[in-house]
């Protein structure tokens, strides 16, 4: 009996040391989605990160996700259930999953985590963020060239910062071009939903606005520009297969070069928490080709992209006035990233009140 | 193409689905049978259309699918519900739960794919008509088929004997029973009818209003088209009128927001919702009304003494 | 071959236990034929869904705030439903109960009393009723169906939530991001146990289930409840309003509803944010079927539900399984206890017609 116990135990110490060479052999980094892997948006764009992560560090480290974990008590469970089934790191990829993130980060120090688009870090959380706008002012640019009306339709989705950051970095990336460029703002109210954003977008064409540029995540609004034989911005991802004769350019979010950049450092010991905001220079978010717009414009869209990356132009310089009139940013003063990343008012000539 | 026009083009698309999966359970109402799995069926059309259109490059095949799966979807509450009598309600419901289930995988690889819109059909000489003519007679097959359903039913329900037998299978199955009708058949067909449109209007989703497939892109358009049959008080025609009307209060809120209109857009997207209510409150009112028309034993299981 | 069914003389008490039995045994092996055509291991895929959650205590607390709302809610909706008045609107109420309970901790946020919490929750019940209570007075008094006004209800509660949180009840400190400030530690609803998560949300269910259970069996309410839920006529005749009805069932179920929101808005989450539900209002209507409408039952149902989305988790890391198959899962298991409880009332005959050429437009269950 006795010599029983002994084997069995052996047994185990091996099982549970050939279990964590294992897991040394191979890290196990883990994402949270708050979407479905395939909605052709937001998450899908994490998943492909994922993916690249897979492929460039495959040789040591194992991926595993979660999809559609709603905000709230079950973000808290599937980030606990992840940090006990041994993930070295994980990231959690949305806004609302902030709090869940630095809750179960305190209980589990070991454990690294990672989280997008919040602001509360701890020893063993990190935050990271794409510079959208960035993207938003070029897209301003090449807006403010294109149409002949001068004035652009934007489909919002809901009145965060972020969004509202990515409204005033195209109107001032357009009024660069055009001083008198005007936008017109409609709020979907919704992230996904296409035919809502489909109706959004045929109410903007048909009062005048020529060219279009999205926030919310589907291509319905690619497809309506598409059909009404305007140009549009896609979103999130390449969307030139809904618009081939249609989309200018998009933003892409390729938070890939993020992912692999923060777990590379995880692997040789080196992770430490941060606040990244990285931009267009760190490749976490790319412009998609620039197409269906002549020389010229491409050529100047590519050299303000190139100005964006150098550091030498960053979009919210002023002088620049709020929407009611007051200075914001003196001549040469830059907007601090804290002001940004809390941004609640629009600047002067967006033809919309920001809903409070 | 003038704004009104414009508008109105953009409420008949959006409108259509409602229409369709509406004049589907109203008939299915009528019979007596509440399936509240409209959404869930929507859905299953929407993806099986756009899988079948991807497939085989014709939109209209993919209208047959939306309309086959979208029966065939039905046929499932039916066993439930009418052959092992089931509660209708639980059952509409875990049909809902199945379908955004089921269609999302079934889409999964279809997700991102750009799809083939339905052509228009356009009538000559119709539609050289000032306004009507752009908005009647230059539309796609589905929107067609939304009018000649809706004329249909109505002739069906009042005009012909078929029609009288499913209203009294409706109002009183036991009644209906003692006169040798055949309940439960008539049921299963009114139920598959359900089906079948509320497929059509998930093949309109994801082939006119937008051709793609989203997943859970039906957004709660089958729990309006459940409230839409209430609002029609069960009459063909009035869904019509409520699917258009609804379909103009949603739509005019974003127009309204694009002309810098400043009013919390939370209350601007609850108007439908709120609109619907009082609708509904008033036609309530209307207590001979609601009283003729409404299946008296709509939701009430039925068993054959034998 | 057709099917038919015979009422049985009186409910059968063996089929009222053996149904949730074959019916879980019919989703186990329907589950697994499609686990195997989908390539995973089906014991493998099953363990992690019914057993894996179950075997570590952290995850049983989980189990536990999973739960405690779909029961909750679900017992309010059982009295509803047996009365014949079909709120489909929890979800509306459970928001409502939790905006109105907040109100204590994000307008008075300067207001420290051990006072707070008790209030909160009272005022959460009060908020859930109170939104039940318009279906309940249209339904009364205007004749106007429920089942759509409280659905309507949802929409609208979700979007003035939304509005909330976005606008006036921002958190001054939060970047403008949409949540509301965080909850004083003295409006949290404490933990029950010092070994997991699991906060007081959990009893206030098992207690309402069984008071709920008290009413129903000994109490001239709950006869009042079984009759006219049977026949407003016959209830009529031995005297009960079936209006006062209306209003007895709807501003009870709306205020556990209530009760449910301001719990899981004070007990897991700490704040108001745009989204506090997960769905738990519409998931509660099937717990309430699962469960028979039977206060008892219920408890048991939430659990199995509440276990179901744990599994999934679980299924997902383990097997990698879609979080759709998951929801397809689900509603096999739904779709099997529906169809298993007419055993229950009814006897099952399959009768296989000799005669020739008669096709009956029957189907078999089984192609989806």
């Amino acid at each position: 009996m006795k010599k029983l116990i002994l084997a069995l135990v052996a047994t185990t110490a091996a099982i549970g040391f050939a279990a964590s060479a294992s897991a040394q052999e191979k890290a196990k980094i883990c994402f949270v989605y708050v979407g479905s892997k395939s909605d052709g948006g937001w998450t899908q764009a994490h998943d492909i990160g994922r993916q690249e992560l897979e492929k460039t560090l495959g040789d040591k480290i194992e991926t595993q996700f979660l999809e559609n974990v709603p905000e709230g008590p079950d973000a808290e469970r599937a980030i606990e259930r992840l940090s006990r089934s041994g993930c070295g790191l994980i990231y959690t990829t949305s806004f609302g999953f902030m709090d869940a993130t630095v809750k179960v980060a305190a209980k589990f120090p070991k454990v690294m985590y990672e989280h997008a688009t919040g602001y509360k870090t701890a020893p063993n959380v990190a935050t990271y963020n794409s510079r959208f706008y960035e993207g938003r002012y070029i897209q301003g640019q090449i807006a403010a060239k294109i149409s002949e009306k001068g004035v652009a339709g934007y489909i919002a989705s809901f009145p965060i910062p972020e969004v509202v950051m990515g409204i005033d970095a195209f109107l001032i990336g357009a009024r660069s071009i055009n001083p008198d460029f005007k936008i017109k703002v409609v709020w979907a109210n919704t992230w996904f939903d296409p035919g809502k954003e489909a109706d959004a977008a045929k109410a903007l064409i048909d009062q005048g606005v020529d060219v279009l540029t999205q926030h919310t995540d589907t291509t319905a609004p690619m497809q309506v520009a598409a059909e009404r034989g305007i140009k549009a911005f896609g979103q999130a991802s390449d969307m030139i297969a809904a618009g081939p004769k249609t989309q200018l350019t998009a933003i892409k979010d390729t938070w890939g070069a993020y992912y692999i950049k923060r777990t590379q450092a995880f692997l040789d010991g080196k992770w430490a928490t941060t606040s990244s905001w990285d931009g267009l220079k760190d490749g976490i978010l790319t412009m998609a080709p620039y197409t269906n717009m002549p020389d010229d414009v491409k050529a100047m869209a590519e050299a303000t992209q190139a100005k964006i990356e150098s550091g030498e132009l960053k979009p919210f310089t002023g002088p620049l006035k709020k929407q009611d009139g007051s200075v914001w940013l003196k001549e040469g003063e830059t907007a601090e990233d804290g002001v940004l990343l809390g941004l609640n008012f629009y600047v002067d000539g967006v033809d919309d009140k920001l809903p409070q | 193409m003038g704004i009104i026009e414009a508008i109105l083009l953009t409420v008949i698309t959006a409108a259509t689905p409602l229409v369709i999966a509406a004049a589907g359970e109203l008939v299915t109402e009528r019979s007596g049978v509440l399936n509240l799995g409209v959404e869930g069926m929507m859905i299953i059309g929407a993806v099986c259309a756009f899988a079948a259109t991807q497939a085989t490059g014709s939109p209209y095949i993919g209208i047959l699918a939306g309309i086959l799966s979208g029966t065939l979807f039905s046929l499932l509450f039916g066993f439930l519900t009418l052959t092992l009598v089931a509660n209708q309600v639980a059952t509409g419901l875990a049909l809902t739960i199945l379908g955004l289930g089921l269609s999302g995988q079934i889409g999964e690889p279809y997700a991102g794919q750009s799809g083939i819109k339905l052509p228009q059909i356009v009538f000559p000489v119709l539609s050289d008509i000032p306004v009507i003519g752009r908005l009647l007679f230059q539309q796609d097959l589905i929107f067609y088929l939304s009018i000649a359903l809706i004329a249909g039913i109505h002739w069906f329900l009042f005009r012909s004997r078929a029609g009288l037998k499913l209203r009294s299978v409706g109002d009183s199955h036991t009644s209906a029973h003692a006169l040798g009708i055949n309940v439960i058949r008539t049921r299963y067909l009114a139920v598959m009818f359900g089906g079948a449109c509320a497929g059509l209007a998930g093949a309109q989703l994801s082939l006119v209003y937008t051709p793609q497939w989203v997943e859970n892109m039906s957004a709660g358009r089958g729990w309006i088209a459940l409230a839409l049959v209430v609002f029609a008080s069960w009459r063909p025609w009035r869904i019509v009128a409520g699917g258009y009307l609804f379909g103009a209060v949603s739509i005019s809120q974003l127009y309204a927001q694009g002309n810098g209109f400043n009013v919390p857009s939370q209350l601007l997207s609850a108007l439908p919702y709120l609109a619907t209510i009082v609708v509904l409150v008033l036609i309530s009112q209307n207590r001979r009304m609601t009283m003729i028309n409404t299946p008296a034993s709509l939701g009430k299981p039925f068993v054959p003494d034998r | 071959m057709r099917i038919e069914l015979e009422k049985r003389p009186k409910v059968s008490l063996l089929y009222a236990f053996l149904s949730p039995v074959i019916a879980l045994c019919l989703t186990i092996v329907a589950g697994a034929i499609m686990f195997v055509f989908l390539g995973k291991d089906p014991g493998l895929a099953l363990y992690s869904f019914f057993i894996e959650p179950l075997t570590e205590v952290w995850s049983l607390h989980e189990l536990a705030i999973k739960a405690a709302p779909l029961i909750l809610i679900a017992v309010g909706l059982s009295i509803c439903y047996r009365s014949n008045n079909w709120n489909i609107g929890a979800e509306g109420q459970f928001i409502m109960g939790a905006v109105t309970g907040s109100i204590v901790p994000v307008v008075f946020h300067e207001w420290h009393s051990a006072l707070v919490l008790p209030l909160m929750l009272v005022m959460g019940m009060i908020g859930g009723a109170l939104y039940a209570g318009i279906p309940a007075f249209l339904k009364a008094r205007m004749n106007t169906n429920e089942i759509l006004t409280s659905l309507m209800l949802v929409y609208v509660a979700q979007l003035f939530l939304d509005w909330l949180v976005r606008g006036p009840w921002r958190d001054p400190g939060g970047f403008n991001f949409p949540v509301t400030r965080a909850f004083a530690p003295e409006a949290i609803l404490p933990e029950m146990l010092a070994s997991g998560r699991a906060n007081y949300g959990f009893a206030f269910a098992i207690l309402a289930a069984l008071a709920i259970w008290f009413m129903m069996r000994f109490t001239l309410k709950g006869f009042e409840i079984t009759v006219l839920g049977q026949s407003e006529r016959a209830g009529r005749f031995a005297g009960f309003s079936s209006r006062r009805m209306i209003w007895f069932s709807m501003l009870l179920s709306g205020a556990f509803a209530g009760l449910a929101g301001i719990s899981e808005v004070s007990g897991a989450i700490g704040k108001l944010q745009p989204v506090i539900s997960p769905g738990y209002g519409f998931t509660a209507i099937i717990v309430a079927f699962l469960g028979r409408l039977n206060p008892l039952a219920i408890i048991v149902a939430g659990l199995v539900l509440g276990l179901t989305y744990l599994g999934g988790e679980a299924a997902q890391i383990s097997l990698g399984l879609s979080d759709k198959v998951v929801r397809v899962f689900q509603g096999l298991l739904l779709f099997f206890v529906l169809s298993c409880d007419t055993l229950i009332q009814y006897r099952i005959r399959i009768v296989w017609r000799r005669v020739t050429g008669q096709v009956t437009g029957q189907v078999t269950e089984g192609a989806h």
